[in-house]
Formats: structure tokens, C-alpha cells, sequence
């Protein structure tokens, strides 16, 4: 008994292991074979059954950049860079000064205050549309970026008051009062001994509400039109087939996705902790 | 220097405090006012206009005859067939996606709880599919997945000779359920895996001295545990998922029956311009999202309340 079922564990734990890899593999194929699909000529990424040696060439991201005479698609990447950077930083100006009402010098009532911000994240954005559009319509602010920048920031300002309540509430009251009998001034309370604890915090929900940002589709496709329109509605010209175009697809995907993967794997210690918004570390 | 600074300090700010405690509370709110003053303006009145709107008659191809129809707009939807339909695939899209990802995440959340060698790199490949544009992703499984003539799933399936169906038109909505699992296995497994590394270690070793075996562990610890987090992890899921407008959108354009409210919303208004329709179908998604999220706001506060009441 003392020697064999721990043994017996051990070698379970390996063959699980096995299957998790295998787990692994399975969800990410999709991923690996879009990426080698981008890589491929059109003729070879079209073929049945697939070709996986087939020789690589960088002819679908040329072809996706539009030298094959399609519009050019770095107006939608630089509307989605703008919209997604200036709408994150607006949502953290707003969220910091109230997530410091909510945590460290707490506002009476707070909770029912975060449970509001919360509350309007739970209601669809397809019920605020018609209005939002014929305001829009209304105030010549159609096919406008910044109208997306306002929008998107109120669609994560509930997520970052949230995220960043959690964290500057991991801040230590007693060191802040500490500082504060030592005669430091709010400023220097906050670039000292808050800042540093918190810093790490705050760098994933900037992260967490870019990618939101980007993501963004259906505003975005309503509220936009040649001038304006972002990255993911760019991709919607891809819904309907044109011919042999799956390597352009694929490496149109992952140029898009690309900005998203690197933020999202850069935020990914904090990722659950945002995603279920503070509620689980 | 403390010793000397400090008596200097407090006297001033006792002096302030005295006359004006009015004052200090609005000193102390102000930091709150911006993001909620804004909050309200931006998602709150649109939604007052929702409603106002939803009483009306009104085509914005005919403005003039625009006039108050009272619940007329209600009744219409609830009675058409088709916006019923929409209604129909909404709930069977929203709960299919939820079961399918918790109970795949929880697998998944399960196998990356034990070390094996390599198991960073698993949970990084793990996560990617969350990390794939939305549009990107149904995009990849509409031509480059599901395609008949040349997708991955019929090549594959080809050199082992296997037949060769219509995925897209034979089962549609079983299509874009499994597109979104695939992205939606992710997140339940991540908020799963946070779950089961909050377990009391010392409960579960004290378990299993007494002979208990792994499954009574899982079924009467590890279960229980993760309730809270299996509900925190569907309910969020049904907010994302009952709003889910991009998969519809890519992958069947809302045809073959797969029209769901979110995408019903945009027809009506953005193709048939029937702003009175649109606005009553938006409210009753409304209303479907507060049954669900007076749940999730429950689930929320007593997690967080356990988190403040440990802190």
C-alpha cells in the first residue's frame, strides 16, 4: 500500500497529462492551420485533402495589403488603433479617480455604487443602438471615429472601475496612513505607495479594455462607413466567398487578431481576475 | 524627522475638517462624479429613448407618419413568427454554448490542476482561441473549417474516407454553437482553474488520508467548491452570449434560422428601417438581460462579499 498508489498516481498523472497536450492541440489547430494557410499560395489552400508541405510564400498578405488592387486595409487598422488606444486611455482617466472613491478613501454606500457600474454592463448594447444612431444621425457624428471612442469607453468603464477597485483595494490601508502621519502629500501618497502596488493591475485592464475595443463589431458596423470603419468591419467584406481567397482570409484573421494575441497573452496573469471583473483572483 | 513633521502636519487638517464635514464628503465623492455622471449620460438615456421609441409607429422611410401606437409594437413582435423564432434561437444558442463550454472548461480546468511537464505552454495554447477576433474567428470557421469543398474538417475527413457533408447548410446553428464553444471553452476554464486553486489544500490531503478516493473528492469537495464559480462563469457567459451578434452575423448572416435577437435588432432597423419594431424587440431583450443579470448580480456580490469579508 505505502509504495504502489503513489507509484500508480504518478504514471496517472503523466497520461493525463498526455490528454491535456492533446487538449491543447485540438483548440489551438484552427489557429496553427490559419497561420499555415496564410502562408500558402491560393491553389495550394484550396485543395482536398489538405496540403500540409505544400512550399510557403508571403503572396496572401501581399495580396490582403492590397497589391492585388482591393482597398487597402491600414484606414480600418489605424481607425481601430485610435479608437481602441484613445477610448483606453479615457477609460482609465475616469476609472482611476473612481476606483480610488471605491477602495482606498471609500465613498459611503460604495458597494451599491460598483453594483450600478456593473449593472450597465449587463444590458445588451443592441437595445441602445437605435438611438445612439439617429443621435448620431442627428449631431452629424456618423462614420466619426471619435463617436466609436466615446462608445467604447463607456462599454469598458464598468469593467476597468471594477478591475481596478480589486486592485487598489490590495493596497494596504495601514501604509497609506502611515505615509500620511509621515507628511506626505496626496500626490506623493498616490506615485509612491500606491502606484507600485497597483501598477501591474492597472497595466491589464488597460490591456483587457483595448481588447474589447478592438473586438468591437456591431457599433461599429452600424455607426460607420467608408471613412471611419474599423478593423473587424473590414473583415466582414470577407463573409461572402470570392473565388480562391483563403490564404487572404487567413492571413487578413491573423493580421487582425495579431494586436489581440500579444495583449491578451501580455495580460494574462490578471486575465481571469478582469474577465470575471474582480470577482475571482 | 517624523517626530517633527508629524505634530505639523495633523493640526492643520484638523482645523479643516471642523467647519466644513459637508464639504469633505463632496471632496470625497468628486473622484466618483466624472465616470458616473458619464456613465448615466451615455448608456442610461439611450435606453430611456429605447423605450420611448418602442410606442411608436415609425418607419424612418416614411418620418411623417410617424404617431404612438401604444404596446402595438409589442404585440407585433410577440406574435410575429418570426421574431418569435429569433427569440427561440437565442435561448437554444445561449444555453447550448454555456452547458457545452462550462462542462468542456471544467475537463480542461481539471487536467491543467495537476503538474505535468509542459503544462504552461497547454494553457497558453488553451487560451488562444480566446484571443482571435471574433469577426477573425467565425471567419475561420466559415471558409477554412466548415467549407464543403475544401475546409480542414471534409479535408481531413476525406483522407480517412470519410463523407464529406454540408456543415453549414445540414446543421447551422449547430455550426456557429460550435464556433463560439471553441471560444468560449477558454474562459470557463480559466475561471475554473482559478476555482480549483482556491481549494483548501489541507482538506483535501486530510480527505485523502482518510481513504477517500479521487471521485468522492471531486463529487463532495472540489463540487461543491466550484459551484459559486460554474454559476459566476454561466451567468457571465449568458451576458456575452445572449448579445452575441458576430458569429450570427459571419457565418450564416442570420439565414437558415439561425437569427438571433442582437442580430434581429440590427435587420429591422438597419435593413427594414422599422425603428418602432426594432426598439420593442431591444427592450424585451432588455428585459430577458435583467432576469439574467439579477442572478449574475447575485452571484457577483456574495463572491466579492466572501473577497472583502477575507481581506
Amino acid at each position: 500500500m505505502s509504495t504502489t498508489a503513489p507509484r500508480r498516481r504518478v504514471r496517472r498523472g503523466s497520461s493525463l497529462g498526455l490528454v491535456a497536450w492533446l487538449a491543447g492541440i485540438v483548440f489551438f489547430l484552427p489557429i496553427a492551420w490559419m497561420a499555415l494557410t496564410s502562408l500558402h499560395s491560393e491553389a495550394d489552400a484550396a485543395t482536398n485533402p489538405p496540403s500540409f508541405t505544400a512550399s510557403l510564400t508571403l503572396d496572401g498578405y501581399r495580396e490582403f495589403f492590397g497589391s492585388g488592387g482591393g482597398a487597402s486595409p491600414w484606414p480600418a487598422l489605424i481607425n481601430s488603433t485610435v479608437a481602441s488606444l484613445v477610448s483606453t486611455l479615457c477609460v482609465l482617466l475616469l476609472a482611476l479617480p473612481a476606483a480610488y472613491a471605491l477602495s482606498i478613501r471609500p465613498v459611503r454606500k460604495w458597494t451599491d455604487v460598483l453594483f450600478f457600474f456593473l449593472s450597465t454592463k449587463m444590458l445588451p448594447a443592441v437595445a441602445g443602438l437605435l438611438p445612439v444612431y439617429l443621435f448620431a444621425k442627428n449631431a452629424g457624428l456618423l462614420d466619426n471615429v471619435w463617436l466609436l471612442v466615446i462608445l467604447y469607453t463607456s462599454m469598458n468603464l464598468p469593467i476597468a472601475v471594477w478591475m481596478m477597485q480589486s486592485f487598489l483595494a490590495e493596497v494596504p490601508v495601514a501604509v497609506i496612513e502611515a505615509a500620511r502621519v509621515d507628511g506626505a502629500r496626496l500626490p506623493v501618497i498616490l506615485a509612491r505607495v500606491v502606484a507600485p502596488i497597483a501598477l501591474p493591475g492597472i497595466a491589464a485592464t488597460a490591456l483587457i479594455c483595448f481588447i474589447f475595443s478592438w473586438n468591437e463589431l456591431l457599433f461599429a458596423r452600424v455607426l460607420t462607413g467608408v471613412v471611419a470603419e474599423t478593423a473587424p468591419v473590414f473583415l466582414t467584406g470577407f463573409i461572402t466567398s470570392q473565388g480562391l481567397f483563403l490564404a487572404k482570409v487567413c492571413a487578413a484573421s491573423l493580421v487582425v487578431s495579431l494586436p489581440v494575441l500579444a495583449a491578451g497573452f501580455a495580460a494574462q496573469d490578471k486575465l481571469v481576475q478582469g474577465l470575471s471583473l474582480g470577482a475571482v483572483k | 524627522m517624523t517626530a517633527t513633521t508629524a505634530p505639523l502636519t495633523t493640526a492643520p487638517v484638523r482645523a479643516v475638517k471642523q467647519p466644513s464635514a459637508r464639504l469633505r464628503a463632496w471632496a470625497t465623492r468628486a473622484p466618483l462624479l466624472p465616470a458616473l455622471v458619464f456613465m448615466i449620460v451615455v448608456t442610461q438615456l439611450p435606453f430611456v429613448a429605447t423605450l420611448v421609441i418602442s410606442f411608436f409607429d415609425w418607419n424612418a422611410l416614411y418620418p411623417k407618419a410617424r404617431h404612438f401606437t401604444g404596446v402595438d409594437n409589442y404585440r407585433q413582435v410577440l406574435t410575429d413568427a418570426a421574431l418569435r423564432h429569433s427569440v427561440w434561437t437565442t435561448v437554444l444558442l445561449t444555453v447550448a454554448v454555456v452547458l457545452a463550454s462550462l462542462v468542456l472548461g471544467l475537463a480542461l480546468a481539471l487536467l491543467l490542476d495537476r503538474g505535468f511537464r509542459g503544462r504552461g505552454v497547454v494553457r497558453t495554447l488553451l487560451i488562444a482561441p480566446f484571443l482571435v477576433v471574433p469577426v477573425a474567428a467565425a471567419l475561420l470557421w466559415k471558409h477554412v473549417l466548415y467549407n464543403p469543398e475544401y475546409g480542414l474538417i471534409n479535408g481531413l475527413l476525406h483522407s480517412v474516407g470519410g463523407p464529406q457533408p454540408d456543415w453549414l447548410s445540414n446543421s447551422p446553428l449547430l455550426a456557429v454553437e460550435a464556433s463560439l464553444v471553441w471560444q468560449w471553452t477558454p474562459f470557463m476554464m480559466l475561471i475554473l482553474l482559478a476555482g480549483l486553486q482556491s481549494r483548501d489544500q489541507q482538506q483535501i490531503e486530510a480527505a485523502r488520508v482518510d481513504g477517500a478516493s479521487d471521485w468522492q473528492i471531486f463529487r463532495h469537495l472540489t463540487l461543491p467548491h466550484l459551484r459559486r464559480y460554474l454559476e459566476l462563469g454561466g451567468l457571465l457567459g449568458s451576458i456575452y452570449i445572449v448579445q452575441n451578434f458576430d458569429a450570427v452575423f459571419t457565418i450564416t448572416s442570420g439565414g437558415l434560422g439561425t437569427a438571433n435577437l442582437p442580430y434581429t435588432v440590427y435587420q429591422s432597423f438597419y435593413q427594414a428601417h422599422e425603428n418602432g419594431l426594432a426598439s420593442a424587440a431591444g427592450v424585451l431583450v432588455v428585459i430577458g438581460s435583467i432576469i439574467i443579470t439579477t442572478f449574475a448580480l447575485r452571484v457577483v456580490s456574495s463572491l466579492f462579499r466572501e473577497e472583502v469579508s477575507r481581506a
